[in-house]
């Protein structure tokens, strides 16, 4: 019971701490360590007394402590005593210790870092994560982990990223910046493996975390409530999204008893309430679309029309991956019929050709067209590239079914 | 901080600098001198006039052209002191290649 409230605690307390004490010592790596020195010294402490009432309180005060008496040692070899007095000094404002958790996390997400640098940075010196646990999220080795983290924390001090919250009008490209950081967070967590693990779940809870501190912190901005809408409706599916033996499985197979509704709930308020407070962009957008799938409780009353739609509107905005032009002519073939669908797929033929969803999407369209004969190969085309048992399963059974209709 | 903009374009004929880019720059270096930013500057001619050399086990060898072959050259520089690399971007969003080219902005290593 104990250690789950301190690992609440370090959740909740390390990120603001750090904050601060970057602002006050403008170095990264003293102020991370104070924060760690002053949780070891909370495990142990509280292990004995009890936690005290203001948890976050006692590690500020033991964590800025640390700092001093470590500025201490190093000014006997070289002039940081005007340090000391600045950090002895710090005040202890809540309003000021939201705007360091700001400041904190539009200098970790800067562009001027690059993407990877940025959500490690993000991941250590925003939520407190080892470098050890990062290397392991993204598959890399330690070292070169390690590396990365420091490279960029260089680079702040190098190139003169300043330690402030963007001016209004910078805002719309900073924010971008951040939102980028937070969704690849959030999907590492969610895509990564067929079968998550609990540190998996953690990423994207804490991606969701973060979410939730960024729309408290900056209010009323539209696509930061858009991204987290985004990252709740596809959250509450998490446990739908594999089966027992950890394949994929696509939406409308999804068992919806087992939905969290409740995350569903606040994904469905968030994405209504945020074009009431400026213009969307693409997460909303990828948001809206998931509504629209997730609402109705039947696969034949979805709203083709505005499902289309949207998946014009994030074309427009983004320019389209080629899994967004693939879903968006599977929305078209469903309003305007598989005749149209097959249109739009051609220019992708040559990209997607080793891709097992333009194939099975093909199949599909030319299916329902009745065109039998070139449906079967591209069935049998899509079968050949999955590597997917209950993909080939389910493609194998419609090709069945096609036969079925001679 | 001191921090220099390289300004990167396609411009590589031996041609002169179309007048209304001319015009435009004139207005950028009146602009961020009179704001007490710039601190110097130089323009280059095309890399039709370059000259590439390299020392190798003691051997000079001299080739007619840029270092890197590359749609975009090099075309000048600006030094922009800035209080830090977001007062820094918001200049180099200024210079009139920025619309066509691309600014390269790296902190000064230390003043001389």
């Amino acid at each position: 019971m104990a250690v789950d409230s301190i690992s609440q605690i370090f959740q909740r307390e390390w990120g603001r701490t750090v904050a601060s004490l970057i602002r006050y010592c403008g170095n990264f790596d003293l102020a991370e360590d104070a924060v760690q020195d002053a949780f070891v010294i909370a495990c142990d402490a509280w292990v004995d007394n009890g936690i005290p009432a203001n948890p976050g309180g006692w590690i500020a005060t033991t964590a800025r402590r640390r700092l001093i008496d470590r500025l201490r040692r190093e000014a006997a070899r070289d002039a940081k005593e005007a340090l000391v007095s600045v950090v002895q000094e710090m005040p202890s404002d809540p309003a000021e210790a939201e705007d360091d958790r700001l400041r904190l996390i539009f200098t970790c997400c800067h562009p001027a870092l690059g993407l990877d640098a940025r959500v490690a940075l993000t991941l250590r010196t925003v939520c407190g994560l080892s470098t050890e646990e990062i290397a392991e999220t993204f598959l890399v080795p330690v070292a070169t982990m390690g590396q990365r983290i420091s490279r960029a924390k260089r680079k702040i001090v190098v190139a003169g990223i300043p330690y402030v919250v963007p001016e209004p009008i910078e805002l719309p490209g900073r924010l971008s910046a951040v939102l980028a950081v937070f969704y690849l967070i959030f999907n590492t967590g969610y895509n990564a493996v067929v079968r998550p693990t609990a540190d998996d779940e953690g990423r994207s809870a804490e991606a969701i975390r973060l979410t939730r501190l960024l729309t408290v912190l900056v209010p009323n901005e539209p696509e930061i409530i858009g991204l987290l809408a985004l990252m709740l409706l596809n959250q509450a599916r998490r446990s739908t999204r594999t089966d027992s033996s950890g394949e994929i499985v696509l939406l409308g197979d999804q068992d919806r008893s087992k939905w969290d509704w409740a995350l569903i709930g606040e994904g469905l308020s968030l994405v209504e309430r945020a074009p009431q407070l400026g213009s969307v962009g693409q997460y909303w957008l990828q948001a809206a679309i998931v509504v629209e799938h997730v609402a109705p409780s039947t696969g034949e009353d979805r709203d083709w029309r505005r499902i289309c739609s949207l998946y014009d509107r994030l074309v427009q905005q983004t320019g389209g991956s080629v899994v967004v032009q693939l879903n968006r002519a599977i929305a078209v073939s469903m309003l305007h019929g598989p005749e149209v669908a097959l249109a739009l797929l051609e220019p992708f033929r040559e990209r997607l050709d080793g891709y097992v969803y333009f194939h099975s999407a093909e199949a599909d369209f030319l299916a329902r067209s009745g065109r039998r004969v070139a449906a079967t190969a591209a069935y049998r085309r899509a079968i050949e590239l999955t590597d997917n048992e209950s993909q080939r399963r389910s493609l194998t059974r419609a090709l069945e079914n096609l036969d079925g209709f001679t | 901080m001191l921090y220099a903009a390289f300004i990167f374009t396609k411009w590589d004929t031996d041609e002169d600098l179309d007048p209304a880019e001319f015009g435009r720059y004139s207005k950028f270096n009146a602009e961020s001198e009179s704001a007490g930013v710039r601190r110097g500057g130089l323009a280059l001619h095309p890399v039709s006039a370059a000259t590439t050399l390299r020392l190798r086990d003691e051997e000079t060898l001299v080739t007619d052209g840029p270092f890197l072959e590359s749609k975009e050259q090099l075309a000048g520089f600006y030094l922009l002191e800035c209080e830090n690399i977001d007062e820094a971007l918001a200049w180099a969003g200024r210079i009139p290649g920025a619309r066509h080219g691309a600014i390269e902005v790296r902190p000064v290593l230390a003043e001389h």
